[in-house]
């Protein structure tokens, strides 16, 4: 299947998402049409739903790179979710401890983040290369594990905000917003005032993180197809008795594409904390990006590149399908569904093979018949 | 090959437009309804914290306030859920778009949330439960507190009275002024009691740093249980169901938050603090509705104000009349002004000290 | 020894034709095959055999055509078709499940009940044991199959298609993956089948068994059909010569060539196998430049752990091997692949080559990371395109497509790309395991004409078949390995079938 196929057949599979998306939000009782009026006007209905189209796709672009780069290495990677708390953690930590000039501040901030998020997921490399031990259910534990590891440290005195679920908020020094402070001073009001499109495309948080996510997409691509790190990493990925007869270390392999996945992923993390939240709140469950990612990977059918738009395909539609609620009262499990059933079609370019071969072959069948 | 994609595409835009046909013939009623009705019905919106609008609790809670106001007062009522942190400045920015005259953000957590948006649309009305910024707040935002240690300190009273062990616990959410107020509410209560009774009554304290995990409550008030109180009060969301079920297994006593909680557990659920998010939601739209926007005011709801917060209505089923008939006399204290209910640690023990 | 019934056509395929694109695969191709009969399909790697069998089992759908079974016009249009049709096909890469027992795998799809979906495994085991003993084909009907050895999991699979009823059997490359014991009764469990009225279809590419074993044979080519002969009327040379369009010579030319000094030594070694068991036990050997020892044996006597102890898979307990008298036990494959010694592994899927890597990218596994390929961590894509180009021009692989998936090449086109691959390095030793398994006539003469061009180039070639043949053919010493010790060491020109026969069964050593 050459590369324009592809994406007609992805195309094909999102317009198949969204109209079975219709018979669901119709069965509940909903116009789908409206519902989707709704939710196109809710994303480019003006600057402002665009700019916050991309902030929210911006960590799950991330996390998907996350884990289509794992999966291009043979794992599994369902730990992003717990790498992204850890990369949010110690980017707010840094964010808010360290004194450090504006820009060097924020760099060394998510330096740290990565890093940190670098380590946790090669936790769960090294335990497959020492002991076998798969990663899934590693990641899955160390997911917890960071989970209520970050809550611990929110909780520590001199870091949290008192009243508050969350942990004190990091200097403006180390922020990645894009002219936040000069958004809301006098003078830029007044410049905005007269630039209404400036004016609501800076309204939410835009930040660095897209264009970070932007280059990392590229890097990882780089990586992957011009690099001896990456075809040793796809060698093991694919074939890791091949690999191994290569030469090719096939342990020492698995820890550093784990730790790759997991610098990614603490990445979305830290650029989350340092461009929109500016803080770390206390978890009660996953937020769910680490979760998200996998089917933005998914849909991306694990190309980093592709995780550009796949990412903002599945933040555009959570954020616009958020808007549902409060216009036509549909509950968020309904959109939820509806969403749900978008992605499951998109990942599953396979089912569009199998209906057009259904379809061309019951034509050749009744040609046969009627040769009869 | 493509003339089939084709096809499918076909068949894609056949299908849309047939919804797009069944749709369209119930819409402009609608929108022409809108048009009209703007002057006279008011549009509410509000933003949940990550509970969502079926949390059993205080996002529900505010929610039947909302319904029970468009029933009522003929507003417009609608809601959106956040489901992480970050859904919270967009969720506003959508209600914001949605034209609301009124923006609800439930709880403090959505503290933050609310004055960004506040600033940043100075024609904006919003209100937020739970929290004030006291001299700061905004001219646009209203601020509606509960005297949560007023009722807190009544079933402290009733758990002084009923106690057989002269033992009793507290379990609290996360730290922080509003549990901290139902904390000492309920401790200064127990001790006045005591002084009342002239005995020496032990309140063991603990926190589950959460508001959802229901294992860690039960865990939290077994131990209470097991170290001999008898009666436990939480003030911990769903924490709270985890030690009402463990009051259940143990047979001992609990007291709710809240709302009145006995229906979790008839037997064991001795009486509720409650703290009616609904009648201060649906107050505050009642004002609207009459034309008077309490912008930059934080109101506050005590036990004067019309049931905000009481001790629960099903209390007389375990708590005998001459205890109730106490509670009522304190009450009346408490509205007057006679006795003033401590709400954190210095108040506290300010009120210890002079017992 | 005839079974035939003339007047009974089970099989008919006409004017069958498939195209994959711009590839036609099958062009026109007609078959008839008769009640009771062996009927052989031979032709090279790529030639067409298995898309026109998994065409008659209903895995693809013919572009045009029609076939007939027992004289009715059928539609097939997927394996569960051809299954009711009474046809079974026993594929080459078996589909059989590890952790389950033999009457598991057989029954699945098809499970005795005894009623409200509670297995009834007695019947279904004695239903086994009644198939395996009328067609001689034994097997244990409890054991697992991961415990059982491959001869036993094709007769698993036989079974599992006569279990449901099949009256034509379809063999593709049966012979590819047995020993020469197990290709014997293999040969006795087909002439079994057509004494029972079965009629058996069997895809191949050895001439050997062809003239053993089959009745009729129909040669194809490039997706063309070339005729249809009585085996009896001709010789191998002639199929060979139709099967590759030109003339073969199976005789492996070679000057004599006195070799030199010793290059590799392996000395007393032990190895384990992966159930901690021994099974190399003190093996020592000496390989000399110049030459190439063939290692015989009976597979599972240790060839597979010496193997990986040689290339650094498998940590030796014991025992040295030396390069040039340096000491390289247990080093790492990378080191090992400095040292000067190539491999060709047993299993080209599984170790040798990364099926979803490009042609060219398979062609560097080795060597990725070494100039020219690569500066600094980064690839030079242009040279490794290059030198991709050259080598599959110069070792013929096609098609010529360096972008081409590696698991989209033939099993010989793929045997290439190793070869090329391996001796592109120019190794001071070779090993070559199983270098010909499964390939056709054309491609073993190549991969032989390879072989012994190292050795005449004084380089020192270690081979390790199970194919005696092969082995007798190409060696210039034969050393015979039996319970992980060589057993004996022969000079080539001196060996017979028959001793080495006997040796490999451990004939003449006493059993420990």
């Amino acid at each position: 299947m050459n590369k324009g196929n592809k994406i007609v057949i992805t195309f094909i599979s999102i317009l198949f998402g969204l109209i079975v998306g219709a018979l669901a939000l119709l069965i509940a009782g909903f116009n789908p049409l409206e519902a989707y009026q709704i939710m196109f006007q809710g994303i480019f209905g003006s600057p402002k739903y665009i700019s916050w189209t991309i902030v929210r796709s911006t960590p799950l672009i991330l996390t998907g790179i996350s884990v289509a780069f794992a999966f291009k290495t043979g794992l599994f990677n369902i730990g992003a979710e717990g790498q992204y708390i850890i990369g949010s953690l110690v980017a707010t930590l840094v964010g808010y401890f360290f004194e450090l000039p504006i820009v060097i501040h924020a760099i060394v901030a998510m330096l740290a983040g990565c890093l940190a998020a670098a380590i946790w997921g090669g936790i769960a490399g090294l335990l497959k290369a020492r002991f076998g031990i798969n990663e899934v259910i590693t990641t899955i534990m160390l997911n917890w594990t960071a989970l209520y590891f970050s809550n611990y440290v929110v909780f520590w005195e001199p870091f949290k905000r008192p009243n508050r679920d969350a942990s004190q908020q990091i200097l403006d020094t180390a922020s990645i917003e894009i002219l936040e402070n000069w958004k809301v001073s006098d003078a830029g009001r007044e410049f905005l005032s007269n630039n209404q499109f400036l004016k609501d495309f800076l309204n939410p948080p835009v930040n660095f993180g897209f264009i970070i996510a932007i280059l990392v997409a590229i890097l990882v691509w780089y990586i992957l197809k011009h690099t001896t790190l990456g075809y040793q990493l796809k060698a093991v990925g694919f074939n890791r008795d091949a690999a191994e007869y290569g030469g090719i270390d096939i342990k020492k392999n698995m820890v550093v594409a784990m730790m790759i996945a997991g610098a990614i992923a603490g990445l979305a993390g830290a650029t989350q904390v340092l461009g929109v939240s500016k803080e770390t709140a206390i978890l009660t469950a996953a937020e769910g990006y680490g979760f998200d990612g996998m089917a933005v990977a998914l849909i991306a059918s694990s190309n980093p590149i592709a995780c550009i738009p796949a990412g903002l395909l599945f933040g555009g539609l959570k954020y616009a399908g958020s808007k549902l609620q409060p216009s036509i009262g549909a509950p968020l499990e309904v959109i939820n569904i509806t969403i749900g059933v978008i992605v499951f079609f998109i990942a599953m370019p396979k089912l569009i093979h199998i209906l057009q071969s259904a379809i061309s072959k019951r034509k050749r069948g009744v040609k046969v018949e009627n040769t009869k | 090959m493509k003339k089939k994609l084709l096809a499918l595409l076909l068949a894609g835009v056949l299908v849309f437009s047939l919804a797009a046909c069944s749709g369209s013939s119930d819409q402009p009623a609608d929108e022409n309804g809108d048009e009209t009705s703007t002057e006279e019905q008011l549009k509410i919106g509000m933003v949940t914290d990550e509970g969502g609008v079926h949390d059993q609790s205080f996002n529900q809670s505010a929610w039947e306030g909302l319904q029970k106001a468009e029933e009522e007062l003929g507003i417009k009522a609608s809601y959106v859920e956040s489901k992480q942190d970050g859904d919270f400045a967009p969720n506003f920015e959508t209600m914001l778009e949605a034209d609301n005259d009124l923006i609800w953000g439930i709880g403090f957590k959505l503290a933050d949330a609310v004055l960004d948006a506040a600033k940043n649309n100075p024609d904006q009305r919003y209100a937020i439960v739970d929290h004030t910024y006291g001299d700061k707040t905004p001219e646009n935002v209203v601020c509606v507190m509960f005297k949560q240690e007023q009722p807190s300190f009544l079933v402290g009273y009733i758990a002084a009275h009923m106690t057989e062990a002269n033992n009793v616990g507290f379990v609290g959410g996360i730290e922080g002024d509003i549990i901290w107020a139902f904390d000492y509410g309920y401790q200064a209560g127990v001790q006045y009691a005591a002084k009342e009774l002239g005995k020496e009554i032990k309140v063991q304290r603990q926190y589950a740093e959460s508001f959802s995990d229901v294992a860690k409550g039960k865990a939290i008030a077994q131990q209470m249980y097991q170290q001999g109180a008898d009666i436990v009060f939480h003030a911990a969301g769903d924490v709270g169901t985890g030690v009402i079920e463990a009051a259940k297994e143990q047979g001992k006593w609990a007291i709710g938050v809240d709302r009145d909680q006995n229906y979790l557990a008839p037997d064991n659920v001795l009486t509720s603090a409650m703290k009616r998010v609904d009648v201060g939601v649906f107050n505050v739209v009642k004002e609207l509705v009459n034309g008077n926007f309490l912008g930059g005011q934080t109101i506050t709801y005590g036990l004067a104000d019309g049931g905000a917060v009481d001790i629960a209505p099903t209390s007389n089923k375990h708590v005998p009349q001459e205890i109730l008939d106490k509670v009522e006399e304190l009450k009346q204290k408490i509205i007057n002004g006679e006795l003033e209910v401590p709400y954190n640690e210095e108040t506290y023990k300010a009120f210890v000290d002079s017992l | 020894m005839s079974n035939i019934d003339y007047n009974t056509r089970v099989v008919e395929m006409k004017n069958i034709t498939k195209k994959f694109g711009d590839f036609t695969a099958n062009d026109n191709i007609d078959l008839t095959v008769h009640k009771g009969e062996i009927h052989a399909l031979l032709g090279e790697n790529g030639a067409g055999k298995t898309t026109l069998m998994n065409i008659l089992y209903g895995l693809y759908q013919p572009t045009s055509g029609e076939i007939f079974i027992n004289g009715q016009k059928v539609q097939v249009t997927n394996p569960n078709v051809a299954i009711g049709l009474g046809i079974g096909m026993v594929h080459q890469h078996f589909m059989l499940i590890d952790p389950f027992t033999v009457t598991q795998n057989i029954m699945l799809g098809m499970e005795e009940s005894k009623g409200l979906g509670i297995l009834d495994l007695d019947k279904a085991t004695k239903k086994v044991e009644e198939l395996s003993k009328k067609y001689g084909l034994y097997v244990d009907p409890n054991a697992y199959i991961q415990d059982i050895s491959v001869g036993m999991q094709q007769r698993v699979e036989i079974l599992k298609a006569l279990y449901r009823g099949a009256d034509i059997l379809i063999l593709d490359e049966p012979t590819a993956v047995l020993t020469p014991q197990e290709i014997e009764e293999l040969m006795v469990i087909m002439r079994s089948l057509t004494d029972q009225g079965k009629t058996v279809i069997i895809i191949t590419h050895k001439l050997k068994e062809i003239k053993q074993v089959a009745d009729y044979c129909t040669i194809i080519r490039r997706g063309k059909k070339i005729d249809t002969v009585k085996v009896e009327d001709v010789s191998e040379e002639e199929l060979a010569s139709m099967m590759v369009g030109r003339n073969v010579s199976f005789k492996v030319d070679k000057a004599h060539k006195e070799p030199g000094e010793v290059v590799l030594e392996i000395d007393n070694l032990y190895v384990k196998d992966n159930r901690g068991l021994d099974a190399v036990k003190g093996l020592s050997l000496q390989l000399r430049k110049g030459e190439v020892l063939g290692i015989a044996g009976v597979d599972g006597n240790g060839q597979k752990e010496l193997l990986e102890a040689l290339t650094g898979l498998r940590k030796a307990e014991s025992g040295r091997i030396l390069m040039k008298g340096k000491d390289i036990t247990n080093l790492s494959p990378r080191e090992i692949i400095d040292s000067g010694i190539n491999n060709i592994p047993e299993d080209r899927q599984k170790r040798g080559l990364v099926l979803d890597f490009t042609v060219a990218e398979n062609l560097i596994l080795e060597n990725y990371h070494k100039k020219p390929f690569s500066n600094k961590g980064r690839l030079n894509h242009k040279a490794i395109d290059d030198f991709a180009s050259e080598s599959i021009e110069k070792f013929d692989v096609r098609p010529r497509n360096i972008r081409q998936l590696a698991g989209a090449l033939s099993g010989g086109n793929q045997q290439k790309v190793i070869l090329a691959r391996e001796i592109t390095n120019d190794p001071d030793v070779l090993i070559a395991a199983q270098p010909t398994r499964g390939l056709d006539v054309g491609a073993i003469e190549y991969v032989h004409k390879y072989l012994i061009n190292q050795r005449d180039n004084d380089k020192a070639v270690l081979l390790i078949s199970f194919e005696l043949d092969e082995i007798m053919d190409v060696s210039d010493r034969i050393a015979v390995i039996y319970n992980g010790k060589i057993v004996d060491v022969i000079d080539a020109k001196d060996a017979d079938e028959k001793t080495i026969g006997l040796l490999m069964a451990g004939g003449g050593v006493d059993n420990e």
